[in-house]
């Protein structure tokens, strides 16, 4: 007889399982560790001093840090449902198109190919207020004579941010909710117009029920995903005109890189990453509810 | 007017409506990128000019020209950004995808305690956000010399990567019948060569657009690269578009040459891929 020999399923997840424990788990256990010290990178023995939770207890304390906490959530809902909107109306138009459907969809998808930096870059060159595009063309077309301040002003610069988030994720809802209107059955559809049901009354039982796991699925992605938008800020931005735009991301990399307080800043990343977790749990849920629901009716 | 013709007349306007909304949208999913290619190719005045010059009067490629010639011309080094983003993008992607496979084909074909919560697990180390994740790697590696380095990235990007390819992988081999592997099995195969002759090929296609996405994702990745990259060593492509940045003034023009540089492979590729890309990401959506 041979030796122990290991399932052959738990063989195969082991170096997924090394890589992440190597690169993320450890790495992170340490960063909580040092959540807990008043570390400083300019001063490496600090890491040794133990403080207890006096950089959570800062962090709850501080209005700066909870201003920008609440800007992310903020951001993050309003980004995340105007996309999910907007990708559905994207996705209707594209699939009631009857002729170049494939050329539309592939234009669809043009911007998941641009990197967030480049986002980022591109609409602060668009929304410059001197040399950018949306300024020189109001002022072409005579709607306004000033030069609109659009990443000076805190409000403004916020709804640009926002802005190039929409441009730049839209298409993962548009392509995956397009995704479920073509595989879509179409005779409940034709029986549903046969029962005299209006097209919006059709599209409400009948079409969004079946398209719902796919745009979580999206959202799924998405939320795995949704701190790419610290580059966005970090380019347009960084976090200015006077901290009217910080998010949590952009205060943690400020904390931890300018002021190299890094404890303080591992304490805040715990907080980013549990926002994180919540966001990706929550869809994930909704993900298995859509698809059992669709499972009993299908 | 007599009913027909209303009908007519609001189909018409349907039509009309449907047409309108597309090409505005189309358009606004354009125009950007448009943009950026025109102001590769203006001169700098024309970038600047006020009042704005909308029709370029002269077109040319001094920016790319600028761009490739070097240090001292006023460009930036291009090529050995170009360098290392290929090799650490393509090194990382296919560890990650090899893990993957590996991965993917654990949860499509075995049945074992804890699978579920094993897979969230997964997808829960990829939601950590970039920049957090930054700060220990970033001590970790410094303490390990490998700040600067290839190395130090792709095995950050590696890890990135896994869970996605691991959750597209599993669902390219789940759309693979079962059946047919256990067939090569009972005429011979062993497992092994079941599942390179018969499951490998079937979902070769959806594991080369996986990979695609993996390369994707280290392409353009910013948020760990901009702290663990320090010198022409190892930066890639996304810190390089900083260079173009100095304390208050911006080149423009050399930044959207740079920009173009950037998103032609990523363009080229996703075409190739977005058929797979989809149907990986959704596979068993609708079955369960």
């Amino acid at each position: 007889m041979r030796g122990w020999k290991p399932a052959p399923h738990i063989l195969l997840l082991m170096p997924a399982f090394i890589v992440l424990a190597a690169v993320v788990v450890v790495p992170l256990l340490l960063s909580l560790y040092s959540s807990f010290t008043p570390f400083r990178l300019t001063r490496p023995d600090t890491i040794y001093t133990f403080i207890g939770f006096r950089n959570y207890q800062r962090l709850f304390a501080d209005r700066e840090f909870w201003v920008a906490f609440g800007r992310t959530v903020l951001l993050l809902t309003v980004a995340l449902n105007l996309e999910m909107v907007l990708g559905l109306f994207l996705a209707l138009l594209v699939e009631k198109a009857t002729r170049g459907q494939r050329l539309l969809r592939t234009i669809m998808m043009f911007p998941m190919m641009f990197s967030p930096i480049l986002v980022g870059f591109q609409f602060k060159f668009m929304f410059n207020d001197n040399i950018g595009l949306v300024n020189n063309a109001l002022q072409s077309l005579g709607l306004t004579d000033q030069a609109i301040p659009w990443l000076i002003d805190g409000k403004l610069a916020f709804t640009s941010i926002l802005i190039a988030e929409i441009w730049s994720s839209t298409s993962v809802f548009a392509i995956f909710i397009l995704a479920g209107l073509m595989a879509m059955p179409k005779e409940p559809l034709e029986a549903a117009k046969v029962d005299g049901c209006t097209p919006l009354q059709s599209f409400r039982y009948v079409t969004w029920p079946f398209i719902m796991p796919f745009a979580f699925i999206a959202m799924t992605i998405r939320s795995l995903d949704i701190a790419r938008a610290y580059d966005i800020v970090k380019i347009m931005t960084d976090g200015g005109p006077a901290k009217r735009t910080e998010i949590l991301w952009t205060l943690i990399s400020r904390t931890a890189y300018s002021d190299a307080r890094m404890g303080l800043a591992n304490a805040m990343a715990y907080v980013a990453i549990l926002l994180s977790i919540l966001f990706t749990v929550m869809f994930f849920r909704q993900l298995a509810k859509a698809r059992q629901q669709i499972g009993a009716e299908w | 007017m007599n009913e027909n013709q209303a009908n007519d007349l609001k189909k018409m306007l349907l039509k009309f409506g449907h047409l309108l909304g597309l090409f505005i949208a189309m358009t606004i999913i354009c125009l950007p990128g448009f943009w950026i290619v025109l102001s590769s190719l203006r001169p700098t005045v024309e970038i600047m000019a006020k009042p704005p010059v909308w029709i370029p009067q002269s077109l040319s490629f001094d920016a790319y020209i600028a761009m490739f010639s070097g240090v001292g011309q006023g460009g930036i080094p291009v090529l050995d950004y170009f360098r290392n983003s290929i090799i650490i993008s393509v090194t990382s992607t296919v560890i990650a995808l090899a893990i993957g496979m590996a991965g993917g084909y654990a949860f499509a074909r075995y049945q074992f305690r804890g699978k579920t919560a094993i897979f969230l697990g997964f997808m829960l180390t990829r939601t950590v956000p970039g920049i957090a994740l930054s700060l220990p790697l970033f001590f970790v590696f410094a303490r390990l010399g490998i700040i600067d380095t290839h190395f130090g990235l792709i095995i950050a990007y590696v890890a990135l990567n896994v869970p996605f390819t691991v959750w597209l992988i599993d669902g390219f081999f789940r759309q693979v019948p079962r059946d047919l592997a256990e067939a090569a099995q009972i005429d011979g195969c062993t497992r092994w060569q079941a599942f390179w002759q018969v499951e490998f090929p079937l979902a070769r296609s959806g594991i080369a657009s996986a990979g695609i996405f993996a390369f994707l994702i280290s392409w353009n990745e910013f948020a760990l690269a901009s702290q663990l990259t320090r010198s022409t060593n190892s930066k890639t492509l996304p810190v390089g578009l900083l260079d173009y940045t100095s304390e208050f003034t911006i080149d423009w023009r050399g930044m959207c040459a740079l920009a173009v540089v950037m998103i032609i492979p990523a363009l080229t590729l996703t075409f190739i891929v977005q058929k797979h890309l989809v149907s990986g990401l959704t596979s068993g959506a609708v079955k369960g």
